[in-house]
């Protein structure tokens, strides 16, 4: 995608630099300045990204406790938090308990957000109005999302649960409260939260597919699904990946809504690598135990980075 | 398309119908949210479907304890805008206009920063701010908050950039006029709709943060109303009317903008995620 741009600046450059006098040093004069429009970005993406990645490294070989910040010292000790992090069974727990909610929460999202998507291509009143007042969930402070969930969650008053009672189908479930539902209460409402980004993008993508298709499969007289297996899914492909790929990325790293939901609990059922990172680090102070599961996220999310910008390249934009 | 048949717009309103259903499902818990914080009285019990009376006193002590919170969100956030448009503008520029060399790695970093957590970035940042004596300070949360925003706003307005007319560009050179007051005097102007998104998103990022409020503060002189809400539950969890009033008020801009701004939104959500 950058090719093309640098190709279409050439003339324009060429004509600029003919007519100055000292060409040499002009044009380099030139680039400096040029540099100047650049060189403050990649500076603070260099201290904000670049050297957290690699601080992290290092500090995940550091014996940091809480009288670090008082000492300033923090030792090198070999790797021992690495295999420390790796015997404490609530590390494997964390990674399986981030893989399900991942995947759970991807899973969800995409398909109410890929059928909210195509409900949306028809035309009808309001359709426009409703569809941008779907995003409003998204636009909420996650925190606060979570916060809200989980007063509509809670066992005895919550409003879900005396919904359900209403109904008759039970109305006690202990959604938030029992280590063996807090995990999926968790999914639910990520999902909740996902479902408006899903479908803007999807229904973005589904409005570049030509009407033409859809206008030849119907005379050929395929049936709804058929079109949408045919045509559609085939033709939003690309779109898919990127969609599947950053909900990847900005869902196996959540805190926020954890936090707010259960803080990991109960009895560490929603623990996931994000929250272990900031409990070793902020609650326990013990950063080295952070770093070491920050460094598994990292990897965890640099497998699929490849997966985004592999998809970046085939969209070919 | 002629005049619609009344099957055809029954069948039409029929839709509307059934896409008022869904956003009703989807924005329920948001109406929960304001109903809870006007019935303050419930306190830990159930909560009417619909307030009974207007009673707005959890609002009003939710901006008793919040109010200040909120108010250093403002601040905080519209520093970090600044900041990142500052940043992010002249940088989008120079990479789809100057064809720089290693412009394309740059835009590739731009694009694997999306990839590094935030948690990570809070591990190491905390540390370099006790050193730099940045923990508890606005500048340094408007910074954090700031890198929330950069990458996506560069994305977008170098997609944008690239497609200014380079016949506007020249001209500007013909008369005279150098890089920076090129860049100033035309190119902003005409990428305000580009301008307006990203700084619409960086601010709705920055006030919705609650992880570097979360692990860059240690005290309560610099607390956003995220951090605020989430440490009330903590201390008032029978007082979820005033809880909720704080969380209606957190939510107020990111309703008011979709209002105002609902296209730059649909843009910038479309535009930043896939180009």
């Amino acid at each position: 995608m950058t090719t093309s741009t640098v190709t279409a600046q050439a003339p324009a450059k060429a004509s600029g630099k003919a007519a100055a006098p000292g060409p040499d040093r002009l044009r380099r004069r030139r680039r400096l300045a040029q540099w100047g429009f650049v060189a403050p970005a990649v500076v603070f993406m260099l201290l904000f990204f670049g050297y957290p990645l690699v601080r992290n490294v290092v500090m995940s070989f550091q014996h940091y406790t809480p009288e670090t910040f008082f000492t300033g010292e923090a030792p090198f000790n070999g790797a021992d938090n690495w295999s420390n992090v790796f015997q404490d069974a609530l590390f494997s727990k964390a990674l399986w308990h981030t893989l399900v909610f991942t995947a759970g929460s991807l899973l969800g999202q995409f398909c109410i957000g890929l059928a909210l998507a195509v409900f949306f291509t028809r035309r009808f009143p309001l359709g426009g109005v409703l569809r941008s007042l779907i995003l409003l969930p998204w636009l909420v402070p996650m925190v606060v999302s979570g916060i809200v969930w989980r007063r509509i969650l809670d066992q005895d008053t919550g409003v879900l649960n005396s919904f359900l009672d209403a109904l008759g189908l039970g109305g006690h479930t202990p959604w938030l409260t029992s280590p063996g539902m807090a995990l999926l209460s968790v999914i639910l409402v990520n999902i909740w939260i996902g479902i408006p980004f899903n479908m803007v993008i999807l229904y973005g993508g589904l409005q570049e597919i030509p009407k033409e298709l859809y206008e030849a499969a119907s005379l050929d007289g395929a049936s709804a699904w058929r079109t949408f297996r045919s045509i559609t899914l085939p033709m939003l492909r690309p779109v898919i990946t990127v969609v599947l790929v950053l909900g990847f990325m900005s869902t196996v790293k959540i805190l926020d809504l954890i936090l707010a939901l259960t803080d990991g609990g109960p009895a560490d059922a929603t623990q996931t690598l994000g929250t272990l990172t900031y409990q070793n680090s902020f609650v326990q102070l013990d950063f080295g135990a952070g770093a070491v599961v920050g460094n598994v996220l990292i990897l965890v999310s640099a497998v699929f980075a490849v997966l985004y910008l592999r998809a970046n390249r085939t969209e070919g934009k | 398309m002629a005049s619609p048949t009344p099957t055809t717009s029954r069948r039409r309103w029929g839709s509307t119908l059934a896409g008022a259903l869904i956003l009703c499902v989807m924005l329920f818990p948001l109406y929960w949210m304001l109903n809870t914080a006007l019935q303050p009285a419930s306190g830990l019990l159930q909560v009417d479907p619909v307030p009974g009376s207007l009673d707005l006193s959890g609002f009003s002590k939710a901006l008793d304890d919040q109010g200040g919170h909120l108010l250093t969100s403002l601040v905080v956030s519209l520093g970090a805008v600044a900041i990142c448009l500052a940043i992010a503008a002249p940088a989008a520029y120079g990479l789809a206009r100057f064809g720089l060399r290693g412009s394309r790695t740059i835009v590739f970093g731009t694009l694997i920063t999306q990839m590094v957590p935030g948690i990570v970035i809070a591990n190491a940042l905390y540390n370099s701010y006790v050193d730099l004596g940045l923990v508890n300070s606005y500048f340094g949360l408007m910074l954090a908050d700031a890198s929330l925003g950069i990458p996506f706003s560069i994305v977008l307005m170098r997609s944008f950039m690239v497609s200014i007319p380079g016949e506007v560009i020249e001209a500007a050179q013909m008369d005279g006029a150098g890089p920076v007051r090129t860049f100033v005097r035309v190119v902003l102007p005409m990428s305000r709709n580009a301008l307006i998104t990203s700084g619409l998103f960086a601010f709705l990022f920055s006030w919705s943060d609650f992880m570097f409020a979360l692990t860059l503060n240690t005290t309560d002189d610099v607390k956003p109303v995220t951090l605020g809400i989430y440490q009330y539950i903590g201390a008032h969890v029978g007082d979820w009317g005033s809880v909720m009033a704080a969380s209606v008020l957190s939510a107020v801009p990111a309703a008011i903008l979709l209002v105002l701004a609902q296209k730059y939104i649909a843009a910038g959500i479309t535009g930043g995620s896939v180009k």
